[in-house]
């Protein structure tokens, strides 16, 4: 069986679980399994309607006052019951925040494997192989899980399409899972989760994005960037070592920690693209990149792209816009 | 308090990729390497925690004999000493190996407090961390940007740490929970300092403890291939010196993609 575990935050589906939904179907087309969900925390009920709708097996659901609010001693054992219960070959799991919180220690905890960061499966030598990116995505590797199941997975968001998870002809049937958590074993104490300000600039919606990476090299080059934004039209972002290092302020970064973003037109200075920054803005229509190093991973997702000196190519660009 | 901080030695980011022989590793002889980002800002947290509630600053690294560059620059930047598990077959260790490495470093240490960055640019698991928390038997937060530790009162109270961590799309979430602790740290939590020549003479003298890999620990994952990604994407790449790319590429986005006036 191959089991995929559904994020879900008060009820409130995390779209990523769709995405795992079809990379599990994919994965199934190679082993022949069948494919599980598991849903998790107070109002999993509601969250299995609205999955019953997968091409799947079964929805099983874990509910159990010790898993609201998340954490990772919660889950972790929890989970470890469930997955007991249900022995699947493989366990799959979105790529996110939470996921990476908790899927390194029940993983330990089984001594199990797990690959994360997946972007796609493969068939390899008989057995499935997960493609995942390495070194900033700079190289690529196949990689087997090694001994015994259950595997665990985390796909990449993003790497698999919600529209691609197959719907059923009728609704999967949902069945309540009993597991043991003792509460007095849960060592975190979390606070209810907050925005730090509000998001003065909703980059989200904008037509065009000029945004710079370490290539800009110092905050006083920034203006070359501004002005060639107010020559496009277009709003200024970056990626994340620039707001780091406050040169631009946190509510303008892309990517997995900053804003989603989808515009018409990505113009990226001087970033090298990786992934926490791709899995922000690869859903723009065209992306522009400019940088010194024809090997950047920002080349792969680019529509067009200049190799060389952005100080040279930005000057020469608000010229030409001019004209 | 006694802080030990966890880091890797990584490829530089000017590094050109080149593959091994078998296409399963890089060539190492060809790469430079240099601190992994998040395990530097791991380090000046554990440097600002030291200089805040005293105590000492412990480097642990797992790797081949190489590593001991990142472990000299990290004693010279503040750390007090170092542990240095030393195995070559630790340059391309996967994340249940590298936790086992530096769990089994760490365990007759009783630190109070375990810092690691939340990955590494090389391998990019987001693992060991937590990992070596569950090997541990410690509690453990991710990514976090904020670390606030209540020492002890004596009387009895123990120490507590509350932590703020970072949720997704601009959210965050702070956590409390007691010490000892694993965190792993989000890049940018501070600004990092350097190496002043003083750092650097007094690193020579501080100790780097050498310990062995633990014998039983085995691979959970085999990398069969390793590859330069495919492009996703038909990249019309604009040659050409400077000013006559930047007006082509200006004539395209007008004409053919049709994004600008």
């Amino acid at each position: 069986m191959i089991l995929v575990v559904a994020e879900q935050r008060q009820g409130k589906l995390n779209r990523a679980t769709w995405e795992t939904i079809a990379g599990a179907q994919q994965l199934a087309g190679m082993t022949g399994a069948p494919v599980t969900i598991l849903v998790t925390g107070a109002n999993a009920g509601s969250v299995a309607a609205e999955l019953a709708a997968a091409q799947v097996e079964e929805i099983v659901t874990v509910e159990s006052p010790a898993l609201e609010p998340y954490t990772p001693d919660g889950f972790t054992a929890a989970l470890q019951d469930a997955i007991g219960q249900l022995s699947p070959a493989h366990v799959l799991l979105p790529h996110t925040y939470q996921t990476r919180d908790f899927a390194p220690k029940l993983a330990a905890r089984l001594d199990r494997a797990l690959v994360t960061d997946v972007t796609a499966v493969k068939h390899v030598g008989g057995g499935a192989a997960f493609v995942r990116p390495m070194f900033q995505g700079k190289l690529t590797a196949d990689v087997v899980p090694q001994g015994p199941a259950p595997h665990f997975v985390t796909f990449q968001i993003g790497a698999f399409r919600v529209d691609q998870a197959a719907k059923g002809s009728s609704s999967a049937p949902v069945r309540a899972l009993t597991v043991s958590v003792d509460g007095a074993a849960i060592r975190a104490k979390p606070e209810a989760p907050f925005q730090q300000a509000k998001q003065a600039v909703d980059l989200s919606q904008a037509e065009r994005i000029v945004s710079v990476g370490r290539g800009i090299k110092d905050q006083t080059n920034i203006e070359i960037a501004q002005r060639l934004a107010e020559a496009l039209g277009a709003e200024i972002a970056a990626s994340r070592p620039i707001c780091d290092a406050g040169w631009l302020p946190m509510e303008r970064q892309v990517g997995s920690s900053g804003q989603t973003v989808a515009p018409k037109l990505y113009l990226a200075l001087g970033i090298s693209g990786a992934i926490q920054h791709l899995v922000g803005m690869k859903g723009s229509n065209t992306v522009v990149a400019i940088n010194k190093d024809p090997d950047a991973p920002i080349f792969e997702i680019a529509d067009y792209g200049i190799v060389g000196d952005l100080f040279e190519i930005v000057p020469a660009m608000i010229e030409a816009l001019k004209g | 308090m006694k802080i030990a901080v966890c880091i890797k030695q990584v490829p530089t980011r000017e590094w050109q990729p080149r593959l091994n022989d078998d296409k399963t590793w890089i060539r190492e002889a060809d790469a430079s390497f240099e601190m992994n980002e998040p395990d530097a800002y791991a380090l000046e947290e554990a440097l600002r925690l030291k200089e805040k509630h005293g105590g000492e600053v412990v480097v642990c690294s797992a790797g081949p004999a190489r590593v001991a560059q990142v472990i000299r620059e990290a004693l010279a930047r503040g750390a007090d000493r170092a542990i240095h598990v030393e195995d070559a077959g630790l340059a391309s260790a996967d994340a249940f190996v590298t936790g086992a490495a530096l769990a089994g470093a760490m365990k007759d240490e009783t630190f109070d407090l375990v810092l690691t960055g939340l990955q590494s640019d090389d391998q990019g698991f987001a693992q060991v961390g937590v990992i070596m928390a569950e090997m541990l038997g410690l509690p453990h937060a991710t990514i976090i940007m904020e670390v606030n530790v209540d020492a002890s009162t004596g009387s009895g109270q123990a120490a507590t740490l509350r932590v703020k961590r970072e949720l997704e799309g601009g959210w965050f979430q702070w956590v409390a929970m007691p010490l000892p602790a694993v965190l792993t740290i989000q890049s940018g939590i501070n600004q990092l300092r350097y190496a002043t020549l003083k750092g650097i003479m007094a690193a020579k003298k501080k100790e780097i403890k050498k310990a062995s890999l633990p014998a039983s620990v085995a691979s959970k994952q085999k990398i069969v291939s390793l590859y330069v990604p495919e492009k996703g994407k038909k990249t019309q790449i604009i040659a050409g010196a400077p000013a006559e790319a930047a007006r082509e590429l200006v004539r395209r986005l007008r004409e053919e993609a049709r994004v600008i006036q």
